[in-house]
């Protein structure tokens, strides 16, 4: 067993030196409450969900590359009338999934790849992983507040998991990821795998509970003597703010989600219109959690993006106190906009007044762009894989909250909604923003995990990769979308095909690219050169300790004598001048 | 309860004097600099949780407003069906277990071994006492009479169709508050399973006394909410 003792024996060595044999090591990571171990796990889970969601992916825009035809021809010898379909690509699949037809399949596909990337891998993705990691070590803690509670909340996860990958194994479901009503407690009523994939979600929101009540707690009780709140990196600022969502709109989703399997099981009626029942108040319901859940899953990312930008360009961060108070901006105004995903089931008022709210959040979500714009400034930028990552996603990100206006927008989103301009949206602020600082921050932080430098090239190489073929996929679809091609079909008109598959060839560069970066860091964990404790220069704490950490972070308990971004005025630790040169300044000491 | 707010100095009985899991011995964990941290993060966490539940039944009370202003009839109706005196006979003793759990956080602050058993054990029988009478005198009749859930619906003499969402949302808000019985009393259980074994809590070492303690104030309190909403505003 293990033992959080205060008196227990210290072992130095690094965090992932087990005892000797195979089935031990296993058992020692299994029921381990290191907050390390635990956030390589949820690491290497949620990139396996990731790839998961991006296969299914892969199908929907192989499927989207031709149109659906139906050709009727003559046969001259017998004189009848051959009807024969042509452009149904995931056809071959019906059987195999036990699909009425292609599009069910298509249905399915789409379903799949927006259940399992929501909530398997975007909304945990970089909380649970770097986070869990790196919270407790830039507070200079040993452990998050509640270990065992962190331990507890990886195995929810997983079991959350296996009730989704369960539900796909039995042919998957079709009501697309959020389950709106009454489809979702109609479709496929003799089988068990739409309830399963439901319960799926809410086990996973159990899981997404604890990590923010235990992130909430770890940052007021567990920062470093000397470290004040405007001392911590603006990382843990964002994460704060993610996990007060996380605790504030999970719960409201657990019980939305207990509501459908009670309608689908037992026809409680309550989203019933044949009952009485109100189909819109799902929607007011779900989205009251899902629309805050968005920025559960872009803040962590800006709040790498603030350590990128600082660290590889050398400068202090430009209004620190500006982005950590933004981050709690957005948080707040977060749950006062989920209206506008409905906006045309509700009155003129109510939707001008979430309208109003909508682009409320575009004043902090700008205050942090302008900030991390003016930190580059003069600064000594080194294009390395991370610093072009947050280059990146300044680019992406910028463009998807910029074409989120017309979206909030009354008199333009009547055009705009449920197309394929709402698709590429919420790309490029999920998959332009997070997964993009995600990729960033897991290279910024690899050589910390692993203890193994990363080549560079060939990350810098797959990191273009991504960017282009990102780009590809989704710049096209915003033509889509504002020309008339709506989501979630499988079919289309002629015209639309020249940039669907454009759009398609954009997701094999994407596939490719994050190949690239997948062959890295096997090559890296192989093979990979040792990494020196500070390779970029970090003043954050995590930088003060070994590559990889020791068991209980640091040998000694850190104290606070300088700020996260004081490159200008302090010597990184462990600095080594073949690692980098360090900028002239006659200030320093 | 207690005949004096003195602590009980007695010392730990022979066989439990050095068993870690008596109240004198107990550690803590070791990323905190001292118990009190320890502890007080704790009661910080609870505090979160307890918020997460707060939002949980958010959602129940919300239908409920939809549906009551949606269909003023049929919940006026609803609410004739349930025996106001069964719904304050639960109150008074969900109150009575609030009075006797905080009671018992007290005992173990003072180290008032006998009275904090005592304390527990009222309290554990008023969550059976309550959960029987729900079932027994409420949810056995009413399901008797056909006034159930969704497709189990069959009471011929609804005056209005939408009576049966009424009782939809009367089964889960007060069967997820059911089930929130049960696990405050397992909890209680629990605590007392370790004080009656070990004397597992005392003045240094209540943390989950009071812990269980808030939860089963929160079980307390959303039955409060719920008892005006279903049984009385008609």
């Amino acid at each position: 067993m293990t033992t959080l003792d205060a008196h227990a024996h210290h072992d130095e060595g690094s965090y992932f030196s087990g005892p000797p044999g195979m089935l031990s090591k296993v058992w020692q990571w299994m029921s381990t409450v290191d907050h390390k171990k635990i956030g390589v796990m949820y690491l290497f889970a949620i990139l396996f969900m990731f790839f998961l969601g991006g296969v299914a992916a892969l199908a929907v825009r192989y499927e989207l590359m031709d149109p659906v035809r139906t050709v009727q021809t003559l046969d001259m010898e017998t004189g009848e009338m051959i009807t024969t379909t042509t452009g149904e690509r995931l056809g071959g699949l019906k059987d195999i999934m036990g699909a009425k037809s292609a599009n069910e399949v298509y249905n399915r596909m789409f379903t799949l790849h927006g259940a399992v990337m929501v909530f398997m891998f975007i909304v945990p993705s970089i909380p649970a992983s770097l986070g869990n990691f790196f919270l407790p070590i830039m507070l200079g803690a040993k452990d998050v507040a509640f270990p065992r509670l962190n331990l507890l909340s990886w195995y929810i996860y997983v079991t959350g998991c296996v009730f989704g990958v369960l539900s796909i194994l039995m042919g998957g479901v079709d009501t697309g990821w959020t389950f709106y009503t009454p489809y979702s407690t109609t479709t496929d009523a003799d089988h068990w795998r739409v309830v399963l994939m439901i319960l799926a979600a809410f086990i996973l929101g159990f899981s997404s509970i604890l990590t923010g009540m235990n992130f909430v707690v770890s940052v007021h009780k567990l920062r470093a003597p000397g470290m004040g709140w405007f001392d911590m990196p603006l990382f843990l600022w964002a994460i704060y703010a993610t996990s007060i969502i996380q605790v504030l709109a999970t719960p409201v989703i657990g019980i939305t989600l207990l509501l459908l399997v009670f309608e689908r099981t037992m026809h409680i009626g309550i989203f019933d219109p044949a009952m009485g029942g109100d189909p819109v108040l799902y929607q007011h319901f779900f989205w009251f959690y899902s629309h805050p859940v968005v920025y559960v899953m872009i803040l962590p990312a800006m709040g790498i993006i603030s350590e990128l930008l600082a660290i590889h360009s050398r400068k202090h961060i430009f209004g620190y106190r500006a982005i950590a108070f933004s981050s709690l901006g957005i948080a707040a105004v977060s749950f006062l906009v989920w209206g506008h995903h409905i906006f045309t089931a509700m009155g003129e008022l109510a939707a001008i007044l979430f309208s109003g709210l909508t682009f409320l959040v575009a004043i902090p979500t700008a205050i942090k762009v302008f900030n991390w714009i003016a930190t580059l400034y003069k600064g000594s930028i080194v294009l390395n894989t991370p610093m072009l990552y947050a280059l990146a996603f300044l680019f992406t990100f910028s463009i998807g909250g910029l074409t989120g206006l017309p979206l909030a927008t009354l008199a333009t989103d009547l055009h705009l909604h449920d197309t394929y301009y709402v698709v590429a949206h919420f790309h490029y602020v999920m998959m332009g923003g997070t997964v993009i600082a995600f990729m960033g921050g897991i290279h910024h932080w690899w050589p910390k995990m692993f203890g193994k430098m990363y080549n560079e090239k060939a990350a810098i190489l797959g990191c273009i990769i991504v960017f282009i073929g990102f780009n590809l996929t989704f710049f096209t679809q915003f033509f889509l979308g504002t020309q008339g091609m709506p989501r979630r079909y499988a079919n289309y008109v002629d015209e639309f095909q020249t940039l669907h598959i454009i759009s398609t060839y954009g997701s094999w560069l994407l596939l490719l690219g994050f190949l690239i970066h997948l062959g890295t860091f096997i090559a890296s964990l192989v093979a990979g050169e040792k990494a020196p404790p500070n390779p970029w220069g970090g003043l954050t704490l995590e930088w003060e300790t070994e590559s990889p950490p020791i068991e209980h972070n640091f040998h000694h308990e850190p104290v606070l004598t300088h700020g996260p971004y004081d490159f200008e005025t302090t010597v990184p630790p462990h600095w080594d001048p073949k690692d980098y040169p360090l900028p002239e300044n006659p200030s320093r000491h | 309860m207690q005949t004096t707010l003195d602590a009980d100095t007695t010392p730990a009985p022979a066989h439990l004097a050095n068993h870690p899991t008596h109240w004198r011995n107990r550690g803590y964990a070791h990323h905190w600099k001292n118990r009190d941290e320890d502890f007080e993060a704790s009661k910080f966490g609870m505090w979160l949780f307890l918020t997460t539940e707060v939002l949980l039944f958010a959602g129940i009370f919300c239908g409920y407003a939809v549906f009551r202003m949606l269909y003023p009839d049929a919940w006026s109706n609803g609410s004739h069906y349930l025996d106001w005196r069964f719904g304050a006979a639960n109150t008074v003793v969900l109150l009575i277990s609030s009075w006797t759990v905080a009671s018992a956080v007290r005992c173990a602050q003072l180290n008032k071994q006998k009275w904090l058993k005592i304390n527990l054990i009222i309290t554990l029988l008023c969550a059976v006492l309550f959960v029987f009478i729900k079932l027994k005198f409420e949810y056995y009749v009413k399901l008797g009479d056909g006034k159930a859930p969704g497709t189990f619906f069959t009471y011929a003499f609804a005056e209005n169709p939408h009576e049966v969402l009424w009782w939809s949302l009367y089964y889960v808000g007060t069967g997820i508050h059911a089930l929130h019985v049960l696990i405050g009393a397992s909890l209680l259980g629990w605590v007392l399973y370790r004080s009656w074994k070990y004397q597992a809590y005392g003045p240094t070492e209540y943390l989950m006394v009071e812990n269980s303690a808030l939860y089963w104030h929160l079980v307390d309190l959303v039955w409060i909410f719920l008892f005006p909403l279903l049984y009385l505003i008609h």
